[in-house]
Protein backbone atom coordinates (compact mmCIF):
# COMPACT_ATOMS: atom_id res chain seq x y z
CA UNK A 1 0.00 0.00 0.00
CA UNK A 2 1.33 3.34 -1.25
CA UNK A 3 1.88 6.46 1.40
CA UNK A 4 -1.44 8.39 1.21
CA UNK A 5 -1.38 11.85 -0.38
CA UNK A 6 -3.54 13.33 2.33
CA UNK A 7 -3.37 12.70 5.48
CA UNK A 8 -5.54 15.04 7.91
CA UNK A 9 -5.18 13.69 11.42
CA UNK A 10 -7.99 15.38 13.75
CA UNK A 11 -7.97 18.24 12.29
CA UNK A 12 -10.12 21.46 14.02
CA UNK A 13 -10.34 24.95 13.17
CA UNK A 14 -11.86 27.92 14.72
CA UNK A 15 -12.21 31.18 13.26
CA UNK A 16 -12.78 34.31 15.11
CA UNK A 17 -15.78 36.20 14.08
CA UNK A 18 -17.54 39.12 14.93
CA UNK A 19 -19.77 37.71 18.74
CA UNK A 20 -17.46 34.65 18.90
CA UNK A 21 -15.94 31.88 17.19
CA UNK A 22 -16.85 29.99 14.67
CA UNK A 23 -16.11 25.92 15.02
CA UNK A 24 -15.68 25.65 10.90
CA UNK A 25 -14.17 22.29 11.15
CA UNK A 26 -14.22 19.99 14.57
CA UNK A 27 -12.09 16.61 14.89
CA UNK A 28 -11.56 15.43 11.12
CA UNK A 29 -9.92 12.65 10.41
CA UNK A 30 -9.42 11.54 6.33
CA UNK A 31 -6.83 9.79 4.21
CA UNK A 32 -7.00 10.80 0.19
CA UNK A 33 -5.34 7.62 -1.68
CA UNK A 34 -2.51 8.48 -4.38
CA UNK A 35 -4.15 9.00 -7.34
CA UNK A 36 -7.72 8.58 -6.36
CA UNK A 37 -10.60 11.43 -7.05
CA UNK A 38 -12.18 12.02 -3.28
CA UNK A 39 -15.21 14.71 -2.98
CA UNK A 40 -16.33 16.35 0.01
CA UNK A 41 -19.89 17.27 -0.13
CA UNK A 42 -22.61 18.87 2.32
CA UNK A 43 -24.49 21.94 2.53
CA UNK A 44 -23.25 25.25 2.74
CA UNK A 45 -21.71 26.48 6.10
CA UNK A 46 -19.88 22.67 6.59
CA UNK A 47 -16.17 24.06 5.98
CA UNK A 48 -15.36 21.77 2.89
CA UNK A 49 -13.75 24.67 1.57
CA UNK A 50 -12.17 25.22 4.56
CA UNK A 51 -10.72 21.78 4.83
CA UNK A 52 -9.63 22.19 0.57
CA UNK A 53 -7.68 24.89 1.71
CA UNK A 54 -6.30 23.20 4.78
CA UNK A 55 -5.06 20.84 2.63
CA UNK A 56 -3.50 23.52 0.15
CA UNK A 57 -2.06 25.38 3.41
CA UNK A 58 -4.07 28.31 2.51
CA UNK A 59 -4.92 28.19 5.83
CA UNK A 60 -3.61 26.45 9.22
CA UNK A 61 -5.65 24.24 11.17
CA UNK A 62 -5.95 25.14 14.74
CA UNK A 63 -5.75 22.05 15.98
CA UNK A 64 -4.43 18.66 14.11
CA UNK A 65 -1.99 17.92 11.49
CA UNK A 66 -2.38 18.31 7.84
CA UNK A 67 0.61 15.58 5.73
CA UNK A 68 0.77 15.36 1.91
CA UNK A 69 2.75 12.29 0.49
CA UNK A 70 4.27 12.76 3.95
CA UNK A 71 5.10 15.92 4.43
CA UNK A 72 3.67 18.88 6.73
CA UNK A 73 1.30 20.70 4.06
CA UNK A 74 3.39 23.81 3.98
CA UNK A 75 6.38 22.11 2.96
CA UNK A 76 3.84 20.55 0.23
CA UNK A 77 2.74 23.99 -0.92
CA UNK A 78 6.21 25.15 -0.91
CA UNK A 79 7.25 22.25 -3.26
CA UNK A 80 4.51 23.10 -5.35
CA UNK A 81 2.68 20.02 -4.74
CA UNK A 82 -1.13 21.75 -5.35
CA UNK A 83 -2.61 22.76 -8.33
CA UNK A 84 -5.57 25.02 -7.51
CA UNK A 85 -9.23 25.53 -9.41
CA UNK A 86 -11.78 27.61 -8.26
CA UNK A 87 -15.38 28.70 -8.78
CA UNK A 88 -14.65 31.30 -10.71
CA UNK A 89 -11.42 31.05 -13.25
CA UNK A 90 -9.43 33.66 -11.94
CA UNK A 91 -7.26 34.66 -14.59
CA UNK A 92 -5.35 37.53 -15.36
CA UNK A 93 -7.50 39.57 -17.87
CA UNK A 94 -4.23 41.52 -19.16
CA UNK A 95 -2.56 38.25 -20.35
CA UNK A 96 -3.29 36.00 -22.91
CA UNK A 97 -4.72 32.98 -22.46
CA UNK A 98 -1.00 30.91 -23.01
CA UNK A 99 0.39 33.46 -20.93
CA UNK A 100 -2.24 32.55 -18.33
CA UNK A 101 -0.92 28.95 -18.42
CA UNK A 102 2.20 29.99 -18.19
CA UNK A 103 2.06 31.92 -14.87
CA UNK A 104 2.74 29.26 -12.36
CA UNK A 105 5.89 28.44 -14.67
CA UNK A 106 7.12 31.85 -14.87
CA UNK A 107 7.15 32.53 -10.93
CA UNK A 108 8.79 28.89 -11.00
CA UNK A 109 11.31 30.13 -13.21
CA UNK A 110 10.93 27.65 -15.69
CA UNK A 111 13.03 29.75 -19.33
CA UNK A 112 10.41 30.88 -22.12
CA UNK A 113 10.83 28.23 -24.52
CA UNK A 114 9.82 25.49 -22.09
CA UNK A 115 6.94 27.38 -20.87
CA UNK A 116 5.36 28.19 -24.01
CA UNK A 117 5.59 24.34 -25.09
CA UNK A 118 4.29 23.19 -21.94
CA UNK A 119 1.58 25.87 -22.48
CA UNK A 120 0.89 24.77 -25.66
CA UNK A 121 0.71 21.29 -24.28
CA UNK A 122 -1.54 21.96 -21.42
CA UNK A 123 -3.99 23.45 -23.72
CA UNK A 124 -3.97 20.66 -26.09
CA UNK A 125 -4.95 18.20 -22.98
CA UNK A 126 -8.01 20.95 -21.89
CA UNK A 127 -8.80 20.96 -26.04
CA UNK A 128 -8.34 24.78 -26.52
CA UNK A 129 -5.26 24.59 -28.81
CA UNK A 130 -5.25 27.37 -31.30
CA UNK A 131 -6.49 29.87 -28.50
CA UNK A 132 -3.47 30.74 -26.80
CA UNK A 133 -3.05 34.12 -28.13
CA UNK A 134 -6.92 35.00 -27.39
CA UNK A 135 -7.75 37.34 -24.03
CA UNK A 136 -9.99 35.48 -21.50
CA UNK A 137 -13.04 37.83 -22.00
CA UNK A 138 -13.04 36.52 -25.69
CA UNK A 139 -13.72 33.05 -24.24
CA UNK A 140 -16.51 31.53 -22.82
CA UNK A 141 -17.21 30.69 -18.98
CA UNK A 142 -16.62 26.74 -19.88
CA UNK A 143 -13.21 27.75 -21.77
CA UNK A 144 -12.15 29.79 -19.53
CA UNK A 145 -12.74 27.10 -16.40
CA UNK A 146 -10.46 24.69 -19.19
CA UNK A 147 -7.88 27.47 -19.10
CA UNK A 148 -7.72 27.59 -15.30
CA UNK A 149 -7.48 23.94 -15.04
CA UNK A 150 -4.33 23.80 -17.77
CA UNK A 151 -3.10 26.47 -15.72
CA UNK A 152 -3.44 24.43 -12.71
CA UNK A 153 -1.64 21.15 -14.30
CA UNK A 154 1.18 23.31 -16.38
CA UNK A 155 3.57 22.53 -13.38
CA UNK A 156 2.28 19.08 -12.43
CA UNK A 157 1.48 18.95 -9.20
CA UNK A 158 0.30 15.82 -7.95
CA UNK A 159 -2.39 16.84 -5.64
CA UNK A 160 -5.23 19.08 -7.38
CA UNK A 161 -7.32 21.19 -5.16
CA UNK A 162 -10.91 21.95 -6.75
CA UNK A 163 -13.15 24.15 -5.25
CA UNK A 164 -16.98 24.03 -6.93
CA UNK A 165 -14.89 24.28 -10.21
CA UNK A 166 -18.42 23.95 -12.73
CA UNK A 167 -20.57 25.47 -9.70
CA UNK A 168 -20.96 28.75 -12.13
CA UNK A 169 -21.14 26.72 -15.48
CA UNK A 170 -24.78 25.84 -16.91
CA UNK A 171 -25.98 22.30 -16.80
CA UNK A 172 -24.32 21.17 -20.30
CA UNK A 173 -20.96 22.23 -19.82
CA UNK A 174 -21.05 20.89 -16.80
CA UNK A 175 -21.30 17.44 -17.55
CA UNK A 176 -19.18 18.12 -20.70
CA UNK A 177 -16.54 19.27 -17.93
CA UNK A 178 -16.61 16.71 -15.53
CA UNK A 179 -15.76 14.33 -18.57
CA UNK A 180 -13.37 16.21 -19.66
CA UNK A 181 -11.87 16.15 -15.99
CA UNK A 182 -11.72 12.27 -16.14
CA UNK A 183 -10.57 11.90 -18.96
CA UNK A 184 -7.50 14.65 -17.61
CA UNK A 185 -6.93 12.18 -14.46
CA UNK A 186 -6.55 9.37 -16.72
CA UNK A 187 -4.02 10.57 -18.62
CA UNK A 188 -2.04 12.68 -15.65
CA UNK A 189 -2.92 10.09 -12.86
CA UNK A 190 -3.48 13.75 -10.75
CA UNK A 191 -5.25 13.13 -7.01
CA UNK A 192 -8.06 15.21 -7.08
CA UNK A 193 -9.84 16.29 -4.22
CA UNK A 194 -12.92 18.31 -5.26
CA UNK A 195 -15.60 20.32 -3.53
CA UNK A 196 -18.89 20.14 -4.98
CA UNK A 197 -22.52 20.76 -3.51
CA UNK A 198 -23.99 18.43 -6.24
CA UNK A 199 -25.22 15.12 -5.54
CA UNK A 200 -25.13 13.87 -9.33
CA UNK A 201 -21.47 15.19 -9.78
CA UNK A 202 -20.05 14.11 -6.71
CA UNK A 203 -21.21 10.31 -7.51
CA UNK A 204 -20.51 10.58 -11.21
CA UNK A 205 -16.42 11.68 -10.65
CA UNK A 206 -15.77 10.10 -7.06
CA UNK A 207 -14.15 7.11 -5.86
CA UNK A 208 -15.26 7.87 -2.88
CA UNK A 209 -17.66 10.84 -1.40
CA UNK A 210 -17.53 12.63 2.13
CA UNK A 211 -20.24 13.77 3.24
CA UNK A 212 -20.14 16.50 5.38
CA UNK A 213 -22.58 18.33 8.07
CA UNK A 214 -22.51 21.79 9.74
CA UNK A 215 -21.96 23.39 12.60
CA UNK A 216 -19.26 22.66 13.69
CA UNK A 217 -18.05 20.71 10.45
CA UNK A 218 -17.69 17.00 10.86
CA UNK A 219 -17.14 14.09 7.84
CA UNK A 220 -20.37 11.50 9.04
CA UNK A 221 -19.84 9.34 6.24
CA UNK A 222 -17.90 8.25 3.38
CA UNK A 223 -19.18 6.81 0.72
CA UNK A 224 -17.38 3.92 -1.69
CA UNK A 225 -18.74 4.88 -5.40
CA UNK A 226 -18.87 1.69 -6.88
CA UNK A 227 -19.31 2.57 -10.53
CA UNK A 228 -17.31 0.69 -13.30
CA UNK A 229 -14.22 3.14 -14.57
CA UNK A 230 -13.85 4.61 -16.97
CA UNK A 231 -17.25 6.56 -16.48
CA UNK A 232 -18.47 7.44 -19.77
CA UNK A 233 -21.65 9.44 -20.92
CA UNK A 234 -23.94 6.08 -20.61
CA UNK A 235 -23.00 5.71 -16.60
CA UNK A 236 -25.16 8.53 -15.81
CA UNK A 237 -27.92 6.47 -17.04
CA UNK A 238 -26.62 3.20 -15.12
CA UNK A 239 -28.90 1.92 -12.58
CA UNK A 240 -25.70 1.76 -10.35
CA UNK A 241 -25.59 5.91 -10.81
CA UNK A 242 -28.81 6.39 -9.62
CA UNK A 243 -28.03 3.50 -6.26
CA UNK A 244 -24.62 6.42 -5.88
CA UNK A 245 -27.06 9.31 -6.13
CA UNK A 246 -29.21 7.98 -3.72
CA UNK A 247 -27.00 7.02 -1.11
CA UNK A 248 -25.13 10.29 -1.15
CA UNK A 249 -28.53 12.18 -1.27
CA UNK A 250 -29.81 9.44 1.68
CA UNK A 251 -26.32 10.71 3.50
CA UNK A 252 -26.75 13.96 3.27
CA UNK A 253 -30.71 13.57 4.70
CA UNK A 254 -29.43 11.92 7.59
CA UNK A 255 -27.37 15.05 8.58
CA UNK A 256 -30.37 17.76 8.47
CA UNK A 257 -32.75 15.16 10.69
CA UNK A 258 -35.48 16.35 7.80
CA UNK A 259 -38.60 14.31 7.27
CA UNK B 1 -33.65 49.88 -41.56
CA UNK B 2 -30.87 49.65 -43.75
CA UNK B 3 -29.19 53.36 -42.02
CA UNK B 4 -29.49 51.36 -38.40
CA UNK B 5 -27.76 47.83 -39.65
CA UNK B 6 -25.26 50.39 -41.21
CA UNK B 7 -24.81 52.32 -37.63
CA UNK B 8 -23.86 49.13 -35.45
CA UNK B 9 -20.59 47.70 -34.78
CA UNK B 10 -17.65 49.92 -33.70
CA UNK B 11 -16.57 53.30 -35.02
CA UNK B 12 -13.55 53.25 -36.28
CA UNK B 13 -10.84 55.47 -34.41
CA UNK B 14 -10.29 58.06 -36.94
CA UNK B 15 -14.37 58.65 -36.86
CA UNK B 16 -14.27 58.71 -33.24
CA UNK B 17 -11.31 61.13 -33.32
CA UNK B 18 -13.34 63.55 -35.99
CA UNK B 19 -16.59 63.38 -33.52
CA UNK B 20 -14.36 64.19 -30.73
CA UNK B 21 -13.08 67.54 -32.73
CA UNK B 22 -16.14 68.72 -33.69
CA UNK B 23 -17.81 68.14 -30.44
CA UNK B 24 -15.29 69.99 -28.56
CA UNK B 25 -15.43 72.91 -31.26
CA UNK B 26 -19.50 72.88 -30.98
CA UNK B 27 -19.50 73.47 -27.74
CA UNK B 28 -16.56 75.84 -27.76
CA UNK B 29 -19.13 77.88 -29.76
CA UNK B 30 -21.99 76.85 -27.63
CA UNK B 31 -19.42 78.70 -24.51
CA UNK B 32 -18.62 81.59 -26.30
CA UNK B 33 -22.10 82.48 -27.09
CA UNK B 34 -22.93 82.26 -24.32
CA UNK B 35 -20.24 84.69 -23.08
CA UNK B 36 -20.86 87.01 -25.58
CA UNK B 37 -25.04 86.49 -25.31
CA UNK B 38 -25.01 87.62 -21.94
CA UNK B 39 -22.62 90.68 -22.45
CA UNK B 40 -24.80 91.64 -24.64
CA UNK B 41 -28.28 90.72 -22.94
CA UNK B 42 -26.48 93.17 -20.38
CA UNK B 43 -25.33 96.33 -22.44
CA UNK B 44 -29.02 96.08 -24.04
CA UNK B 45 -30.51 95.67 -20.70
CA UNK B 46 -29.15 98.26 -18.69
CA UNK B 47 -27.39 95.73 -15.95
CA UNK B 48 -30.63 93.88 -15.02
CA UNK B 49 -32.57 90.61 -15.96
CA UNK B 50 -35.07 91.42 -19.10
CA UNK B 51 -38.23 92.59 -17.87
CA UNK B 52 -37.01 93.22 -14.19
CA UNK B 53 -35.10 95.53 -11.98
CA UNK B 54 -32.88 92.55 -10.42
CA UNK B 55 -29.24 93.31 -11.47
CA UNK B 56 -27.17 90.98 -13.37
CA UNK B 57 -24.61 89.15 -10.90
CA UNK B 58 -21.96 90.02 -12.68
CA UNK B 59 -20.95 93.33 -14.51
CA UNK B 60 -21.29 93.32 -18.66
CA UNK B 61 -19.01 96.08 -19.32
CA UNK B 62 -15.90 95.91 -21.30
CA UNK B 63 -13.55 95.68 -18.37
CA UNK B 64 -15.33 93.22 -16.51
CA UNK B 65 -15.99 91.20 -19.32
CA UNK B 66 -13.79 91.99 -22.28
CA UNK B 67 -15.10 90.51 -25.94
CA UNK B 68 -13.71 87.41 -26.71
CA UNK B 69 -12.23 88.57 -29.55
CA UNK B 70 -10.30 91.55 -27.87
CA UNK B 71 -9.08 88.20 -25.38
CA UNK B 72 -7.66 87.03 -28.46
CA UNK B 73 -6.21 90.12 -29.85
CA UNK B 74 -4.30 91.07 -27.25
CA UNK B 75 -3.11 87.48 -27.39
CA UNK B 76 -0.97 89.37 -30.31
CA UNK B 77 -0.01 92.35 -29.25
CA UNK B 78 3.20 93.34 -27.42
CA UNK B 79 2.96 92.12 -23.71
CA UNK B 80 4.28 95.32 -21.84
CA UNK B 81 3.97 99.20 -23.84
CA UNK B 82 6.67 99.66 -25.90
CA UNK B 83 7.94 95.86 -26.10
CA UNK B 84 8.78 93.74 -29.07
CA UNK B 85 7.04 90.41 -27.99
CA UNK B 86 3.97 89.23 -28.04
CA UNK B 87 1.42 88.67 -25.12
CA UNK B 88 0.83 84.89 -26.86
CA UNK B 89 4.74 84.50 -26.55
CA UNK B 90 5.50 85.92 -22.99
CA UNK B 91 2.44 83.23 -22.10
CA UNK B 92 3.59 80.25 -23.74
CA UNK B 93 7.65 80.78 -21.85
CA UNK B 94 5.78 81.51 -18.73
CA UNK B 95 3.47 78.25 -19.14
CA UNK B 96 6.65 76.64 -20.26
CA UNK B 97 8.53 77.16 -17.43
CA UNK B 98 5.72 76.33 -14.98
CA UNK B 99 5.48 73.10 -16.70
CA UNK B 100 8.83 72.17 -16.17
CA UNK B 101 8.13 72.44 -12.10
CA UNK B 102 4.83 70.93 -12.77
CA UNK B 103 5.82 67.95 -14.79
CA UNK B 104 8.96 67.52 -12.33
CA UNK B 105 6.24 68.20 -9.35
CA UNK B 106 3.61 65.46 -11.29
CA UNK B 107 6.60 62.70 -11.57
CA UNK B 108 8.32 62.94 -8.04
CA UNK B 109 4.09 63.21 -6.88
CA UNK B 110 3.05 60.22 -8.41
CA UNK B 111 6.25 58.16 -7.75
CA UNK B 112 6.15 58.80 -3.94
CA UNK B 113 1.85 58.61 -4.12
CA UNK B 114 2.65 54.70 -5.80
CA UNK B 115 5.56 53.96 -3.28
CA UNK B 116 3.26 54.97 -0.33
CA UNK B 117 0.51 52.84 -1.88
CA UNK B 118 2.81 49.15 -2.09
CA UNK B 119 4.15 50.13 1.45
CA UNK B 120 0.61 50.48 2.80
CA UNK B 121 -0.36 46.95 1.01
CA UNK B 122 2.41 45.11 2.57
CA UNK B 123 1.90 47.04 6.13
CA UNK B 124 -1.44 47.10 7.62
CA UNK B 125 0.00 49.18 10.67
CA UNK B 126 1.99 52.06 7.83
CA UNK B 127 -1.31 52.33 6.23
CA UNK B 128 -3.09 52.48 9.58
CA UNK B 129 -0.37 55.17 10.98
CA UNK B 130 -0.06 57.03 8.61
CA UNK B 131 -2.97 57.45 6.36
CA UNK B 132 -4.98 60.08 8.77
CA UNK B 133 -1.77 62.13 8.19
CA UNK B 134 -1.80 61.81 4.30
CA UNK B 135 -5.41 62.99 4.53
CA UNK B 136 -4.77 65.93 6.66
CA UNK B 137 -1.75 66.95 4.22
CA UNK B 138 -4.48 67.71 1.73
CA UNK B 139 -6.67 69.84 4.02
CA UNK B 140 -4.10 72.61 4.88
CA UNK B 141 -4.21 75.36 2.08
CA UNK B 142 -1.48 75.22 -0.05
CA UNK B 143 -1.15 78.91 0.03
CA UNK B 144 -0.10 78.33 3.92
CA UNK B 145 2.95 76.16 2.42
CA UNK B 146 3.58 77.28 -0.39
CA UNK B 147 6.45 80.39 1.58
CA UNK B 148 7.69 77.51 4.06
CA UNK B 149 8.85 75.18 1.10
CA UNK B 150 10.09 78.40 -1.26
CA UNK B 151 12.33 79.50 2.59
CA UNK B 152 13.24 76.28 3.39
CA UNK B 153 14.29 75.05 0.10
CA UNK B 154 16.32 78.38 -0.62
CA UNK B 155 18.11 77.53 2.59
CA UNK B 156 19.47 73.89 1.03
CA UNK B 157 19.98 75.57 -1.96
CA UNK B 158 17.39 74.49 -3.91
CA UNK B 159 16.93 76.45 -7.37
CA UNK B 160 12.94 78.18 -6.65
CA UNK B 161 11.87 75.98 -9.56
CA UNK B 162 12.44 73.01 -7.87
CA UNK B 163 10.45 74.34 -4.44
CA UNK B 164 8.00 75.47 -6.36
CA UNK B 165 8.38 71.36 -8.07
CA UNK B 166 8.45 70.11 -4.43
CA UNK B 167 5.01 72.12 -3.62
CA UNK B 168 3.78 70.76 -6.98
CA UNK B 169 4.14 67.55 -5.98
CA UNK B 170 2.70 67.74 -2.95
CA UNK B 171 -0.65 68.04 -4.77
CA UNK B 172 -0.16 65.34 -7.29
CA UNK B 173 0.88 62.50 -4.79
CA UNK B 174 -2.18 62.53 -2.98
CA UNK B 175 -4.73 61.01 -6.06
CA UNK B 176 -2.28 58.60 -7.08
CA UNK B 177 -1.71 57.37 -3.47
CA UNK B 178 -5.72 56.51 -2.42
CA UNK B 179 -6.14 55.03 -6.53
CA UNK B 180 -3.09 53.22 -6.27
CA UNK B 181 -4.09 51.61 -2.85
CA UNK B 182 -7.16 50.56 -4.60
CA UNK B 183 -6.06 49.11 -7.65
CA UNK B 184 -3.62 47.14 -5.52
CA UNK B 185 -6.15 45.42 -3.28
CA UNK B 186 -8.50 45.24 -6.49
CA UNK B 187 -7.40 41.19 -7.41
CA UNK B 188 -9.73 38.68 -5.65
CA UNK B 189 -8.87 36.65 -2.55
CA UNK B 190 -8.81 33.64 -5.26
CA UNK B 191 -5.90 34.80 -7.12
CA UNK B 192 -4.02 35.89 -3.76
CA UNK B 193 -4.18 32.26 -2.99
CA UNK B 194 -3.37 31.26 -6.39
CA UNK B 195 -0.27 33.20 -6.13
CA UNK B 196 0.55 31.81 -2.79
CA UNK B 197 -0.01 27.76 -3.96
CA UNK B 198 2.39 28.92 -6.05
CA UNK B 199 4.74 29.50 -3.36
CA UNK B 200 5.01 33.35 -5.16
CA UNK B 201 7.21 35.42 -3.30
CA UNK B 202 5.93 38.93 -2.25
CA UNK B 203 8.06 40.50 -5.38
CA UNK B 204 6.48 38.39 -7.94
CA UNK B 205 3.17 38.92 -6.40
CA UNK B 206 3.47 42.85 -6.76
CA UNK B 207 4.83 42.33 -10.13
CA UNK B 208 2.45 39.67 -11.79
CA UNK B 209 -0.62 40.17 -10.11
CA UNK B 210 -0.40 43.31 -8.20
CA UNK B 211 0.83 46.14 -10.28
CA UNK B 212 -0.49 44.70 -13.59
CA UNK B 213 -4.20 44.83 -11.68
CA UNK B 214 -3.48 48.63 -10.31
CA UNK B 215 -3.42 49.95 -14.08
CA UNK B 216 -6.38 50.49 -14.57
CA UNK B 217 -7.10 52.61 -11.35
CA UNK B 218 -3.30 54.40 -11.66
CA UNK B 219 -4.39 56.65 -15.45
CA UNK B 220 -7.43 58.27 -13.56
CA UNK B 221 -5.63 59.37 -10.80
CA UNK B 222 -2.76 60.41 -12.87
CA UNK B 223 -4.86 62.55 -15.01
CA UNK B 224 -6.43 64.50 -11.64
CA UNK B 225 -2.96 64.73 -10.49
CA UNK B 226 -1.73 66.32 -14.10
CA UNK B 227 -3.93 69.26 -13.61
CA UNK B 228 -3.60 69.23 -9.98
CA UNK B 229 0.02 69.77 -10.29
CA UNK B 230 -0.49 72.56 -12.99
CA UNK B 231 -2.28 74.20 -9.62
CA UNK B 232 0.08 73.27 -7.48
CA UNK B 233 3.14 75.11 -9.21
CA UNK B 234 1.27 77.67 -10.28
CA UNK B 235 0.44 78.52 -6.74
CA UNK B 236 4.13 77.65 -5.69
CA UNK B 237 4.84 80.22 -7.78
CA UNK B 238 2.91 83.28 -6.14
CA UNK B 239 5.42 83.41 -2.85
CA UNK B 240 8.36 82.42 -4.60
CA UNK B 241 9.23 86.29 -6.13
CA UNK B 242 10.00 84.59 -9.37
CA UNK B 243 10.15 86.69 -12.29
CA UNK B 244 9.01 83.99 -15.18
CA UNK B 245 5.94 81.37 -14.92
CA UNK B 246 2.03 82.07 -15.16
CA UNK B 247 1.68 82.05 -11.59
CA UNK B 248 3.79 85.47 -11.69
CA UNK B 249 1.77 86.34 -14.93
CA UNK B 250 -1.57 85.95 -13.01
CA UNK B 251 -0.44 87.79 -10.09
CA UNK B 252 0.85 91.33 -12.51
CA UNK B 253 -2.06 90.78 -14.86
CA UNK B 254 -4.45 90.82 -11.80
CA UNK B 255 -2.38 93.87 -10.18
CA UNK B 256 -3.73 95.83 -13.87
CA UNK B 257 -7.07 93.91 -14.23
CA UNK B 258 -8.89 97.08 -14.40
CA UNK B 259 -6.84 99.03 -16.93
CA UNK B 260 -6.34 95.61 -18.81
CA UNK B 261 -8.21 92.78 -18.55
CA UNK B 262 -7.55 91.05 -21.34
CA UNK B 263 -3.96 90.39 -20.41
CA UNK B 264 -5.69 88.19 -17.07
CA UNK B 265 -7.94 86.47 -19.50
CA UNK B 266 -5.07 85.71 -21.36
CA UNK B 267 -3.36 84.17 -19.11
CA UNK B 268 -6.15 82.01 -17.71
CA UNK B 269 -6.68 80.44 -21.00
CA UNK B 270 -3.01 79.51 -21.07
CA UNK B 271 -3.52 77.92 -17.33
CA UNK B 272 -6.36 75.65 -18.73
CA UNK B 273 -4.61 74.96 -22.03
CA UNK B 274 -1.45 73.96 -20.32
CA UNK B 275 -3.89 71.54 -17.73
CA UNK B 276 -5.34 69.63 -20.85
CA UNK B 277 -2.31 69.36 -22.85
CA UNK B 278 -0.95 67.39 -19.79
CA UNK B 279 -3.97 65.35 -18.97
CA UNK B 280 -3.59 64.63 -22.95
CA UNK B 281 -0.27 63.55 -22.69
CA UNK B 282 -1.39 61.31 -20.03
CA UNK B 283 -3.79 59.94 -21.70
CA UNK B 284 -1.66 58.92 -24.58
CA UNK B 285 0.59 57.40 -22.21
CA UNK B 286 -2.43 55.63 -21.01
CA UNK B 287 -3.44 54.16 -24.39
CA UNK B 288 0.40 52.86 -25.43
CA UNK B 289 0.59 50.86 -22.11
CA UNK B 290 -3.04 49.27 -21.17
CA UNK B 291 -3.87 47.80 -24.70
CA UNK B 292 -7.36 48.84 -25.96
CA UNK B 293 -8.48 45.35 -25.28
CA UNK B 294 -8.57 45.68 -22.13
CA UNK B 295 -9.98 48.78 -21.56
CA UNK B 296 -12.85 47.07 -23.62
CA UNK B 297 -12.90 44.04 -21.52
CA UNK B 298 -13.13 46.79 -18.20
CA UNK B 299 -15.52 48.85 -19.11
CA UNK B 300 -18.04 45.67 -20.13
CA UNK B 301 -17.27 44.37 -16.75
CA UNK B 302 -17.52 47.83 -15.28
CA UNK B 303 -21.32 47.84 -17.31
CA UNK B 304 -22.20 44.22 -16.13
Amino acid sequence: MSQPAVMLTEVSMVFEAAGGFVHALDDISLEVHDGEFLSLIGPSGCGKSTMLRLIGDLLEPTAGTVTVKGKPARQARLDRDYGMVFQTSTLLEWRRVAANVELPLEIMGVDAAARAARAAEMLRLVQLDGFGNHYPWQLSGGMQQRVSIARALAFQPSILLMDEPFGALDEMTRERMQMELLRIQRQTGTTIVFVTHSIPEAAFLSDRVAVMSPRPGRITEVIDIELPKPRIFETREDPRFFAAVTEVRESLRAIEGAP
Amino acid sequence: MEATAEGTGQPSRSSRRFRAIVSFTVILLVLAALWEGYKWMGQTTGGVWPGTDIGLPVRTNNRAMPHLWDIVAALFRPARRGGDEILLVTLTKAALFTFRSAFTGFVVGSAFGFGLAVWFIRSPLAERGLMPYVVASQTIPLIAIAPMVVIWGGQVGLPTWMAVAVISSYLSFFPVAINSLRGLRSPPATAAELMRSYAATPRDVLTKLQIPAALPFLFPALKIAATASVIGAIIGELPAGLSVGLGRSLLSFASSFSSAPEKLFGAVVLSAGLGVAFVGLVAVAESRLIPATRRIAEAEAAAA
